[in-house]
């Protein structure tokens, strides 16, 4: 690992004065950060400890509740208010990572997370996230992991989060706060696709701090799921995950919400099977359409057009098991 | 010293090999590889003198006093206690929770498995928390309080935890038990204080405490890899310690007994 100066930051405004310099950067659990940094992915002069910040705070609000960015993911999963009024968060944290990982790692840093795609890891091979201008290793390459919806000839990545998949479900917003002052940005413009600038894995500015989550209240708890296709049934990442959320009104759906994990370069809100199914009855049929509609639009590389088949069967799933009240 | 010594080694005469009379072909190949692998040496000393300088500075100073105003670049003075002894110690910033007990504590139980979070070997417990040392910065533990495997026992007495991995044969190699047991520690503390899991049905209702099935207990401990495959004795072991009930041993010695420590 290369030298760099380590300061901890006792108060949001220092914190966030520090963080402003080039080179600096935020260390909350370090889970992600610390090992791209033994990888020499990541080069930080600087890295500025937030950990002892009073972000750490889960509490309802008016309109929802708020979740501290410093808050373990741990903590998040199984606090009560989240438990029972947003247990597709609880199982989308849940799905994540390993006990010892998650009690380690905070809600601000899931969402900073990098890509796990392993041309971005390895040093030797051009990457564009990395290295801006080098090129692409997975486009050509092994691209089994990576995107259906959204790349572009830049970059092929996934974002690994299956916490960020729930939340883009929940209509979350994201408090942040840097050098110009606070402002809050929509939970799915928060994340970006990558575009001509696959460096850029979010819409932060330079010293910019996650300082919370606010999620509002919603009706989607006791017809929620989330279900993660992986190629191992615990600490892997997804092949393809879905989160689906449903507001019933007997059978007839009121509102759906639906968004993939493991298939592009942020959060996937499924828009177009969301519109199949307002109004309609929750049957097999209509979770079918709804799913054919929005894989309609893969377009897969060489090594993942399985992706497709299996995204249309997640997304039924997932529908039939929120339905169901979670059961199978 | 290493640029003196990346100097000689570039500016060696060939003629001073001494296998000159092996033939052309075979001295080119051999001066050749020894130059590469002296050069190599030297800048990999080299590139690690920040890391070296301050091992040094620490082998002048006791790892119980405060080696507060050393003068390092990037050095950190860190308080932190370790199995109930306090510890004050001054390190590079780079250095990880698993490298200050192995290399500056002598605490070796903790074991370096993969060193990238992925296989569990180096799990200890902070503020009783079961996390991964190889990713947690000592910088960032100030006034925290760590439990190695070193710190589970009493004297002799072994932890129940650690009992129960020797009753049911809970490893082959051991490498990853340490990491193990206080992965399995933590784990049932989650699980008393009504932490769910991916495989928990209800994740609406908080209970006081979790009753564990073996899948619980297997999702639950997925961040610890085993490469000899005691999983099903490590399940036993814990779910003994979760029950308080006696399971019985899957295993016995070649001449019928299962006593251990007769």
């Amino acid at each position: 690992m290369r030298p760099f100066h380590y300061t901890r930051a006792t108060d949001q405004p220092a914190a966030i004065s520090a963080a402003s310099a080039a080179g600096s950067k935020y260390l909350a659990g370090g889970t992600n950060l610390v090992d791209l940094m033994k990888e020499d992915v990541e080069r930080p002069s600087t890295l500025v400890d937030i950990t002892r910040l009073t972000l750490k705070d889960i509490h309802p609000t008016t309109n929802g509740v708020s979740i501290g960015a410093l808050a373990h993911n741990t903590e998040t999963a199984n606090h009560p208010l989240i438990r029972q009024n947003y247990p597709l968060l609880t199982q989308a944290i849940l799905a994540g990572a390993t006990a010892q990982l998650r009690n380690m790692a905070t809600n601000g840093g899931n969402l900073n997370q990098r890509t796990r795609c392993p041309y971005f890891y390895e040093v030797g091979m051009p990457c564009n996230k990395r290295d801006p201008g080098s090129g692409c290793g997975a486009i050509g390459g092994i691209n089994r992991m990576h995107a259906i919806f959204g790349w572009s000839d830049k970059c092929i990545a996934v974002h690994p989060s299956d916490m960020c998949v729930a939340l883009a479900v929940l209509d979350a917003q994201v408090k942040v706060a840097g050098p110009q002052g606070e402002r809050t940005i929509a939970f799915t413009d928060y994340h970006r696709l990558p575009g001509d600038t696959p460096e850029k894995d979010n819409n932060l500015a330079p010293g910019e701090l996650v300082t919370s989550i606010e999620i509002p209240k919603n009706n989607f708890a006791a017809n929620s799921y989330y279900l993660k296709v992986r190629d191992r049934s615990s600490y892997a990442f997804a092949l393809v995950s879905v989160a689906a959320a449903l507001e019933m009104n007997g059978k007839r759906i009121k509102q759906a919400r639906i968004a993939m994990g493991g298939v592009a370069h942020k959060p996937w809100r499924a828009l177009e099977a969301e519109k199949v199914l307002i109004g309609k009855d929750a049957t097999e049929a209509n979770f079918r359409a709804a799913a054919d509609a929005e894989m309609a639009n893969a377009k897969p590389h060489d090594y993942n057009k399985f992706k497709v088949e299996l995204g249309r069967r997640a997304i039924v799933r997932a529908l039939s098991r929120a339905a169901n009240g979670g059961a199978a | 010293m290493n640029e003196d010594l990346i100097n000689k080694v570039l500016a060696r005469d060939p003629a001073e090999d001494p296998h000159q009379d092996i033939s052309e072909f075979g001295a080119d190949r051999r001066r050749f590889i020894k130059q590469i692998s002296a050069l190599g040496a030297a800048l990999i000393a080299f590139h690690n003198l920040p890391t070296l300088s301050v091992f040094a500075r620490e082998l002048g100073s006791s790892a119980t006093t405060s080696a507060g105003g050393v003068g390092l670049a990037d050095a950190v003075n860190v308080r932190f206690t370790v199995n109930g002894s306090s510890q004050s110690l001054s390190l590079d910033a780079r250095t990880t929770l698993l490298d200050t007990l192995r290399e500056h504590l002598d605490l070796t139980g903790s074991k370096k498995g993969c060193d990238h979070g992925q296989c569990g070997a180096c799990t200890v417990l902070v503020e009783g928390r079961r996390v991964l040392s190889c990713l947690t910065l000592a910088a960032t533990l100030d006034g925290a309080s760590v439990t190695t495997i070193e710190g589970l026992a009493h004297g002799e007495g072994l932890h129940p935890m650690q009992a129960a991995f020797v009753k049911h044969d809970g490893f082959q190699c051991g490498y990853c038990t340490p990491g193990q047991i206080c992965s399995a520690v933590g784990m049932l503390d989650e699980a008393k204080r009504g932490d769910a899991s991916y495989v928990t049905a209800d994740l609406r209702t908080k209970p006081a405490a979790v009753a564990l099935s073996n899948d619980e207990i297997r999702e639950r401990m997925s961040g610890n890899i085993c490469r000899c495959g005691a999983y099903p004795n490590i399940v036993d072991a814990i779910r003994e310690v979760h029950t308080g009930k006696n399971v019985s041993q899957t295993w016995q010695f070649a001449n019928g007994t299962r006593e251990v420590g007769e």
